[in-house]
């Protein structure tokens, strides 16, 4: 057992709002150079739609993450192989049209124009090449355009969904979306590290953050190919490679990433999980089927006192352990399994989770709007009794089957393909909200409750405490930052007995008596 | 008259091999410890993809089967000249390093083209880009027309430029025979020493950095900051000599 620590992620899209907020405050800070303007470490996504870059999912055109051969796992696009022959010429580099091309406006022409009959404009300039351009896309151009035949109609996870159901999906009065917020996964096994050839690509080992060093990267590209999320970005200006660091610099010093600190519908949790190294490789090449229960299988139970063991053994600080058991990430993804990783047949192992969206699914109508009910069409669920919640489980669950989103649909996003555990933790988060209706307001029989509630595998105290987690959560408890203890880390780099007496404050030279 | 070819003689065939090479070893140090940043590739296909295919594989594949022709020649001249004593042979070679030879030139051509007619990739263009361009430009035309008026290439720079470039190599310049060289020959020796100078100065870099090693090491990269474990362990002795990660 080689048990390592790694910062992972737990998105809740039931709550994210659409708002931006993650990605300005990410641009802000990282992106708002020449090269990368057109880079978003952190992009919202509307979904269904095609994302960014335009159908990023769609491997089959960009070739992205691990493939399964013969028993063992080899990149889809990269490698010894691909990656050295097409080191001239990459097949399968997305080029910047593919995301969108940089701009800005010449705001200054709305006040210095000489006075004219026509109202002065500010027209649209490329920051590529400075000059005029008509925009034809941006980072989130999809934005909320769920229905539309160009962009939703074209997102790749609608492979295995009938004719009959994409149709329906697509009817305005059914028409249902949500948002996907993406980040770099920090992967257990990352397909840009293992691409790139000059070998500038690496994982932390502390913290498992995916780093790129500028120093080392030579502009062979194969990183912006092999990453299936497409989150590593070449910088056309500096020709080097770029990608999320995960605010490393903040981690460090205690902070949320930005993108999480200002999350405005809170729907960000990170946390350190332990994991046994040694199953990576196995976990990676398993059936598409068994890739997220083998993933979950490799993260380790921080109390358990082997893993410990094997944790202090390895080095891991008591710091970070006990992080790890407050890790609410640990909570979401292992020991409630609420969570699910974003396309795992991409098999990179990404430690970014993902609590699907019930909304969509919530969606009904009671039966005081009898008359707008009758014009629904027969599919979407109308309750026909006087309660707000069907509370018979039955009916429940069916509501989740006979999902204004399909099922297979989530399941592409989530599991995939796997309707089965997307419909659990559907379950799940169901369960909660009726065990919090009968707690807060107390009309729904008790029987029923205690019903769906083991039905979904929880009892009243776990959907308290993922209530408590989900709605109530402060700060401290979203974000559970190990200590990077530079302290100890600055010894490994000097001998403080070199520098002692050397220095002190206003000092940049040594203080030593002059010529 | 005279005196004024030998002077030029001794300049282009001794003086500057000596600056060329000097230039190159110490650039190509300072280059790669003090501007790691700006050391790379700075490939121009994230702009521009389709275009690029039509210069930058035949360029590249070309240059490459010529650099190794002429690294041959220079490394085992008798290797070329037992190869070359079979008439049929030496145009099997011959005709092959032109076609190569034709390759670079076509793509050397696009990329120029695509350099000066494509808005995105001029903005990413320095003037080292056109100078080493405008080089390479030189090189191959040269070298195409050295082939093709002077034959046979192959063994005559076996039997005359190697060890001329081996007395240079040697510390005794000796360049009695090279100076008879007609003027092309001499111009594309002298662009040769040229492009050996700019490497360290220009995008060429990349070549020195070739990732070969990618061969053989493991896919998956993890770097540890600090040895935690050897920070744990009471019995690890204190070191003055830094990790290498520092």
């Amino acid at each position: 057992m080689d048990v390592r620590a790694q910062i992972s992620m737990v998105f809740h899209l039931d709550k994210c709002i659409g708002c931006h907020t993650c990605s300005i405050a990410c641009k802000n800070i990282w992106t708002d150079r020449k090269g990368a303007e057109y880079m978003w470490w952190n992009n919202v996504e509307t979904k269904p739609g095609t994302g960014y870059p335009t159908k990023w999912e769609d491997q089959d055109i960009y070739k992205g993450g691990w493939e399964k051969q013969n028993g063992s796992i080899e990149l889809k696009g990269a490698g010894r192989k691909k990656g050295l022959l097409n080191i001239f010429h990459n097949p399968n580099l997305p080029v910047i049209d593919d995301y969108y091309e940089p701009f800005t406006y010449r705001y200054l022409d709305l006040i210095e124009s000489p006075a004219s009959d026509d109202q002065p404009t500010a027209r649209p300039v490329s920051l590529i090449t400075g000059k005029p351009i008509d925009i034809k896309m941006g980072p989130n151009w999809d934005d909320d355009l769920s229905g539309t035949p160009d962009y939703a109609r074209k997102d790749p996870n609608m492979q295995g969904l009938s004719a009959a159901e994409q149709e329906a999906m697509f009817q305005l009065e059914r028409m249902a979306f949500f948002y996907l917020p993406r980040i770099c996964n920090h992967c257990l096994n990352p397909a840009c590290v293992a691409s790139c050839p000059s070998g500038a690509i690496y994982k932390r080992g502390e913290d498992g953050v995916v780093l790129i060093n500028q120093q080392v990267c030579r502009a062979w590209r194969m990183c912006v190919t092999a990453c299936p999320y497409k989150k590593s970005y070449y910088n056309w200006h500096t020709g080097k490679s770029e990608k999320c660091i995960l605010c490393y610099p903040r981690l460090e010093s205690g902070y949320a990433p930005a993108c999480m600190h200002s999350c405005v519908g809170r729907i960000r949790y990170l946390g350190v999980i332990l994991y046994d190294a040694d199953r990576i490789e196995a976990a990676a090449s398993s059936e598409t089927e068994s890739l997220v229960d083998s993933q979950l299988n490799m993260l380790l139970d921080p109390f358990d006192p082997q893993v410990i063991q094997a944790a202090k053994e390895n080095g891991v600080p008591d710091s970070t352990i006990k992080a790890a058991q407050y890790s609410p990430t640990y909570k979401f993804v292992k020991k409630w399994g609420m969570a699910l990783p974003l396309h795992p047949e991409f098999r990179t192992l990404p430690m970014l989770f993902y609590v699907p969206p019930l909304l969509p699914v919530m969606a009904s109508l009671s039966n005081q709007d009898l008359e707008q009910g009758e014009k629904m069409d027969p599919i979407a669920k109308f309750w026909k009794d006087d309660w707000l919640y069907d509370t018979s489980t039955e009916g429940l669950w069916g509501t989740i089957d006979q999902a204004r989103f399909p099922l297979k649909y989530m399941a592409n996003l989530f599991s995939a393909g796997d309707e089965e555990k997307v419909k659990l933790v559907l379950k799940k988060l169901m369960a909660v909200r009726i065990h919090r209706r009968d707690v807060t307001v107390g009309d729904i029989p008790r029987e029923k409750v205690q019903q769906a509630l083991s039905e979904a595998g929880l009892d009243a105290e776990t959907a308290e405490e993922v209530y408590q987690l989900t709605s109530l959560a402060k700060f401290d408890e979203r974000f559970v930052i190990p200590p990077a203890h530079r302290e100890q880390a600055i010894e490994m780099l000097e001998f403080t007995g070199d520098t002692k007496g050397s220095v002190g404050f206003g000092f940049k030279e040594k203080p030593q008596r002059g010529l | 008259m005279d005196a004024f070819f030998n002077a030029l003689n001794n300049f282009f065939l001794i003086g500057l091999p000596y600056i060329a090479l000097f230039v190159f070893l110490i650039g190509s140090v300072w280059r790669y410890t003090s501007t790691r940043f700006k050391y790379s590739s700075l490939s121009s296909q994230f702009l521009e993809g389709r275009q690029l295919f039509w210069g930058s594989v035949p360029f590249h594949m070309g240059i490459l089967f010529l650099f190794f022709g002429h690294l041959t020649a220079f490394l085992i001249p008798r290797g070329v000249l037992l190869w070359n004593n079979h008439p049929a042979r030496l145009i099997v070679l011959e005709v092959t390093a032109f076609i190569f030879g034709i390759a670079v030139l076509a793509g050397l051509a696009n990329l120029i083209y695509r350099r000066l007619t494509n808005p995105r990739v001029a903005v990413v263009t320095s003037r080292m880009d056109y100078a080493i361009l405008s080089l390479l430009l030189l090189q191959v035309v040269t070298g195409l027309w050295v082939a093709y008026s002077f034959r046979w290439g192959s063994s005559w720079f076996a039997s005359v430029l190697t060890p001329y470039l081996w007395s240079v190599f040697a510390l005794q310049p000796d360049i009695t025979a090279v100076s008879a060289l007609p003027w092309v020959v001499k111009l594309h020796i002298v662009g040769a020493y040229l492009t050996v100078l700019l490497i360290p100065f220009s995008r060429l870099v990349h070549f020195l950095v070739v990732p070969l090693d990618y061969i053989w090491r493991p896919y998956q990269q993890v770097v540890w900051y600090w040895q935690r474990k050897e920070v744990r362990r009471s019995g690890t002795p204190w070191s003055l000599k830094r990790p290498l990660n520092n």
